[in-house]
């Protein structure tokens, strides 16, 4: 008998707050997180709108209470915020009390210091202690130090989907008895290797994101981080615990069309979508809200709202929260998560801003406004570069 | 409970693109080892490998070898772990935003800095529409991967699945890696068995394995159990034994455990105690073929495989001087930097 | 025209890397996309850095690339235009 998988904590750190509930007030509110940039030097600063968290590195450590003498990069310090928020909120004190783990995501990992440091190394063997913290798996082993966690602990990079399927892993463990508890989630720190990146690929818009949106003009890059914690049903017996939510559903596929574009008919996302619906053995016309991928670009948005249209015979209400954070990347669909359980919680959809004009291939319109309705079940979609598609389902607890 | 048995093996590595761990003779161990390269020609066309990094062309060779060895069409996964993913590219994007102060970049090197190009790329190749999945984290990058599809074979509605480990070599990482001592610098010994200094004799690869339910003539071995850790929440030895113990056996019934020395003075510690925990079993090594990176113990699966296999284990891999009678069960263990610590359990089929 | 097309044909074998063909593989009237060279979107992106660099032509918009890049003619036309070096 598999495991129901519950999420008993959260925590998140946005350039919409710095806590789930600053998060929640600036959806209701309609406060966008996207500004200028002003933490990193680039030539490009003002031609590109992020969604920045305004807290320098030296403030995130104090917050942690880090000795000076650490080797966190930005990614790092990101992930052990949301991560340790995301523990005290379950109200775990021993946090290796039961077989626990920590699946994180990151694609950027230590590149913010990496490329301020690059070829600076040799003169500056003061920078060298950076050198070990540019891998992906050191942010996680950072994080799981910081939580004094001894256990399972790997990092998955599938680009703009990691998050999701760390999430995935996690339902997965618990589900078949590998582990307890598990810690899942992203971090990603703005850097200027992907600012530039994405310019190449020119995909970054010039102003505010306008997802779904006929004119949309590319995407804003944000930083973020945010983790859940996920519980099986004994652990949550022994401690008689609050759900916030359940995992339900998931769904991983491969577009397998091109190395960074989405297909016409958005196959990878209409396969994962269609897994997720069977995992959780509900029906398409069951969920209340999607939270869509929804980055803006006129490739996604085409892709994802073809997939959508296929298999939904109604599109359910739908919108996209990344005019409010930019996109986080790897932490995207982990932010999105909590925005989902959120959405459960309070029985609210989110609005999708800076929506003029629908699209001319598709008869889909995103929420535009705060909308109360009763929500049992809200799909999450996640795309990366690669052709990697992920849906989760959350269900009310 | 469905089973996971290893049917198929492809690998590029620091050996001779033919090597045969029973036959071939070792190529001497450097600091810096590059990888043989096998010819792409016949395999990936011009137009898709003349924008692919290293790393991707070795993973797409691997992955093809190994399903037709196993005779395996259409996996229900892809899962792929590595260290850095292709780091030459990464190098290279940031080598360019440097030099043209973020003037005249080009997609192609930041499309394969991303780290899940090399699973994306081979389900590209393959056409392969099921579940992909990218592990990155440091010397457990690999275990990650076969933990995954592990799980996923026992569990989950899936017959089939190609997975890996690769790791490619760049120039200024390497340099970077001298400034720090995570490799040895020009000139020092590289010795497996008594290592003298600190750092490793860095190297590249790719390893990648056809696993699956059923089980073929063409079967290697079975995958038992895989267990990845950040760090002992016991002292080493009671761990060990709760692993061995969940799967109903002891220290006393391995015939073989290979262990991940990679030649770094500091982190023989670690293995000196492993010594102690299995003084009376045979122990093996790979590294010393292989060289060392993060997904270095997928090469050293591969090695364990063949020898249970071929039910023999060759002079050149033994670490110390027991010899198996048998080969039935063998235990793999590795780590980095006392984390990134893995346990892989095989048995004959 | 005919030194610009030949220049254009170098620097679209080097950029793209197109190892195994030569300058006079390209006929100038040859589609660069599909069923011609078989280019793809990731080459139009980087023939666009291409104009840049070389001609000092910006290209806001990548859809803009479809009409420049169809042919070598086109390309050259285009570039003899609009070049500011």
């Amino acid at each position: 008998m598999q495991k129901k998988v519950a999420i008993t904590g959260m925590g998140i750190i946005s350039s919409i707050g710095l806590s789930v509930e600053e998060n929640f007030q600036s959806l209701i509110s309609k406060k966008s997180g996207i500004s200028n940039l002003e933490n990193i030097q680039t030539r490009h600063a003002s031609e590109i709108k992020v969604g920045e968290i305004k807290i320098t590195n030296q403030e995130l450590q104090q917050l942690l209470n880090l000795p000076e003498e650490n080797t966190f990069t930005r990614t790092g310090l990101l992930g052990a915020y949301a991560a340790k928020k995301a523990v005290e909120s379950a109200g775990i004190n021993d946090i290796n009390e039961f077989r626990t783990g920590l699946i994180s995501s990151t694609s950027v990992a230590g590149m913010d210091f990496t490329e301020k440091h690059y070829k600076k190394y040799e003169e500056h063997p003061e920078y060298q202690k950076y050198i070990q913290s540019h891998d992906a798996g050191d942010s996680s082993n950072k994080i799981a130090n910081y939580l004094g966690l001894k256990g399972f602990v790997t990092t998955i990079s599938t680009a703009c989907s990691s998050a999701a399927n760390a999430i995935m892993l996690g339902a997965s463990m618990i589900e078949n008895g590998y582990l307890d508890r598990v810690i899942v989630g992203g971090t990603d720190a703005l850097s200027k290797f992907t600012i530039n990146g994405f310019k190449t690929l020119m995909i970054l818009s010039d102003t505010y994101n306008t997802p779904f949106d006929n004119d949309r003009k590319g995407l804003n890059l944000g930083e973020a981080a945010a983790y859940l914690v996920l519980e099986s049903d004994e652990v949550i017996e022994k401690s008689n615990k609050k759900v916030l939510a359940y995992v339900a559903g998931y769904g991983n596929a491969n577009d397998a069309f091109h190395q960074t574009a989405s297909s016409e008919n958005g196959e990878g996302a209409f396969l994962a979508m269609k897994q997720a619906f069977e995992k959780a053995s509900i029906r398409p016309d069951q969920i209340d809200y999607i939270n869509v991928h929804g980055t803006a670009t006129p490739n996604n948005d085409l892709s994802e709202g073809r997939a959508m249209s296929r298999i939904f015979n109604n599109v359910p209400k739908f919108s996209s929260t990344k005019a409010f954070t930019g996109h986080t990347l790897a932490a995207a669909a982990a932010i999105e998560a909590v925005y989902s359980v959120l959405a459960l919680q309070n029985s609210t959809i989110f609005p999708n801003l800076n929506f003029k004009t629908p699209m001319e291939e598709l008869n889909i319109v995103p929420e535009t406004e705060v909308v109360q309705t009763e929500i049992n079940h809200v799909l999450s979609n996640s795309f990366g570069f690669g052709g990697n598609c992920s849906t989760l389902i959350f269900s009310k607890s | 409970m469905k089973n996971c048995y290893i049917n198929g093996i492809g690998n590029v590595s620091i050996q001779s693109v033919d090597f045969d761990l029973f036959e071939s003779e070792i190529t001497e161990i450097q600091i810096l080892n590059k990888a043989q390269q096998p010819s792409y020609t016949d395999l990936i066309a011009r137009a898709m490998s003349r924008r692919m990094a290293k790393g991707v062309k070795m993973g797409i060779f691997a992955a093809n070898k190994a399903l037709f060895n196993a005779k395996m069409v259409d996996p229900q996964a892809v899962i792929v772990g590595t260290g850095l993913g292709c780091i030459e590219d990464s190098e290279k994007f940031l080598d360019a935003i440097i030099e043209n102060d973020e003037q005249f970049l080009t997609p192609t090197a930041f499309i394969q800095s991303t780290h899940n190009t090399v699973a994306a790329q081979i389900a590209l190749h393959l056409q392969c529409k099921a579940y992909n999945f990218t592990y990155v984290n440091g010397a457990n990058s690999f275990e990650s991967a076969l933990f995954d599809a592990f799980m996923q074979l026992k569990h989950f509605n899936k017959e089939n699945i190609l997975i890996g480990g690769v790791d490619e070599i760049a120039p200024y990482t390497f340099s970077m890696y001298e400034m720090i001592g995570k490799v040895k610098q020009s000139g020092e010994e590289v010795n497996f068995k008594d290592p003298q200094t600190k750092g490793i004799a860095l190297a590249e690869g790719a390893t990648f394995f056809a696993l699956s339910n059923n089980k073929t003539n063409n079967s290697y071995a079975e995958v038992l159990d895989v267990m990845l850790f950040n760090a002992f929440k016991d002292d080493e030895a009671t761990e060990i034994n709760t692993f061995l113990a969940k799967n109903n056996i002891s220290v006393a019934d391995l015939d073989v455990v290979f262990f991940g020395v990679n030649a770094d003075a500091h982190q023989q510690e670690f293995y000196n105690k492993m010594n102690a925990v299995f003084s009376e079993i045979p122990q093996g090594y790979y590294q010393h073929i292989s060289g060392s990176y993060d997904t270095a113990s997928a090469f050293g699966l591969k090695v364990a495989a063949e020898i249970i296999q071929k039910q023999q284990l060759p002079k050149a891999v033994q670490y110390n001087n027991i010899e198996p009678n048998k080969i039935e069960k063998v235990l793999m263990i590795n780590q980095f930097n006392n984390t990134d610590f893995s346990f892989v359990l095989l048995s004959k089929c | 025209m005919d030194a610009l097309k030949q220049e254009l044909k170098e620097r679209i074998i080097n950029a793209l890397n197109l190892e195994d063909i030569s300058i006079e593989d390209i006929q100038d009237n040859d589609p660069l996309f599909g069923d011609g060279l078989g280019l793809d979107s990731i080459d139009a992106l980087e023939l666009i850095v291409l104009l840049d660099k070389e001609y000092g032509i910006k290209l806001a918009d990548p859809k803009q690339g479809k009409e420049i890049f169809q042919s070598v003619e086109t390309m050259a036309q285009f570039v003899a235009a609009n070049r500011t070096k």
